[in-house]
């Protein structure tokens, strides 16, 4: 690929998506956009970022940002920051909201459902203790595509025995054939939203809880530093943050500090 | 070092699971049917199980009551790994003592993943 042509679709998906794509990423260019450039009928993904630089076509751009940013998820991922959810965020935030019953968490790269719904089955499994609460997840991604996947809730054998106890696939899932579906008791839980890092997330609320696992690492500094001020915003004080075991706030943002013995929870400063 | 036994009729199926195993870090036993896999518990008691459901002499889901009916037989973490993959033999694995459960084919991640879920690694 010529320099040029790598410049220009590495700096749309950049100021498109915040995606930071280095040069020793240009294979991936080769294997998430041959299939655009073949729906667009062009000979290959030069010819397709030529066609994306003379014609700005917002429904190809999209497409593009799209499959670039499209990231593979697991049920439980990491499994420990769900139990300290349970065991040491969960607790204090019911004691401090007694008087209202209510809370609202927000899955900010929710990807194709799996963090969402493990969350959903985590409250679910709760049921005793969040009796007469009510409660709300939104799950967002800037992938429509991928969003759609997560609203319906299906998935392959393979991919619910990622990380997913055969006792909670059991009891929150509807075999379908070869596929195992999200039943709605776990659904209706989720706000699944079309919603974009870069922009303003006022229009979504107040959260209580955030989980931003395993985004920021696809950003530059600056870029990170503002999606955290922008999280922080929207969060009470006594708000609660979740990020991926790769990331930190240390360098990147004053407005969260790491909670102390709970890997990857942050607190408001 | 843990010991996890292997049972499942397919010698092809022990050799893969064997492979996964000893990488991590289990010692492993084998045994191609249900009696065999009670005569080698009577023997020495391993910590993991994998057990396949469709095997000739006796089957996975007998083998399992049988072995949860021995004298200290209700200590190993038993996982199923069978092609049947229904709700309903899934229950019926549960009902019987098997702590997880693995619908074929797996892989070393599907493994690993169970594994750790249930404390075994």
């Amino acid at each position: 690929m010529t320099p040029d042509r790598f410049t220009f679709i590495s700096e749309l998906l950049r100021e498109r998506s915040g995606l930071v794509l280095t040069t020793e990423k240009t294979y991936l260019l080769e294997s998430r956009l041959t299939p655009i450039a073949r729906r667009a009928e062009v000979s290959d993904i030069d010819a397709l970022i030529d066609l994306m630089k003379v014609k700005r076509d917002v429904n190809l751009i999209e497409e593009v940002v799209d499959a670039m940013t499209t990231n593979e998820s697991f049920f439980f991922r990491d499994i420990k920051p769900f139990d300290l959810f349970r065991d040491h965020v969960l607790p204090p935030l019911l004691e401090a909201r007694a008087s209202k019953k209510s809370f609202r968490i927000w899955c900010a790269a929710a990807s194709s459902g799996q963090e969402p719904y493990s969350i959903a089955m985590t409250l679910l499994e709760q049921k005793a203790k969040l009796a007469g609460w009510n409660y709300e997840i939104v799950g967002t991604d800037i992938s429509r595509s991928i969003l759609d996947k997560a609203e319906k809730g299906v998935y392959s054998q393979f991919e619910v025995q990622r990380g997913m106890p055969i006792t909670l696939l059991v009891k929150y899932f509807e075999q379908q054939g070869e596929t195992w579906r999200i039943k709605p008791e776990v659904r209706e839980k989720i706000k699944f939203k079309f919603f974009n890092l870069l922009e303003s997330p006022a229009s979504l609320g107040k959260f209580d809880v955030v989980f931003c696992r395993n985004v920021l690492i696809y950003f530059d500094q600056k870029t990170k530093g503002e999606v955290l001020e922008r999280i922080a915003a929207l969060m009470p004080p006594d708000g609660m943050l979740f990020l991926g075991g790769a990331e930190t706030v240390l360098g990147v943002s004053n407005a969260f500090k790491p909670v102390p013995n709970q890997r990857g929870v942050y607190a408001l400063t | 070092m843990k010991r996890c036994l292997i049972v499942d009729d397919s010698k092809v199926i022990r050799m893969v699971a064997r492979k996964i195993l000893q990488e991590l870090g289990f010692e492993t036993e084998e045994a191609a049917d249900g009696q065999q896999a009670v005569d080698a518990c009577k023997r020495q008691m391993p910590e993991a199980v994998l057990l396949d459901w469709n095997m000739p002499v006796m089957d996975g889901i007998e083998f399992l009551k049988t072995l949860r009916a021995m004298p200290g037989g209700t200590g190993p973490i038993v996982v199923f790994c069978t092609t049947e993959n229904d709700i309903k033999h899934i229950q019926e694995a549960i009902e019987a003592g098997a702590n997880e459960y693995i619908m074929k084919p797996f892989d070393n991640e599907i493994i690993q993943s169970k594994f750790s879920q249930v404390g075994l690694l």
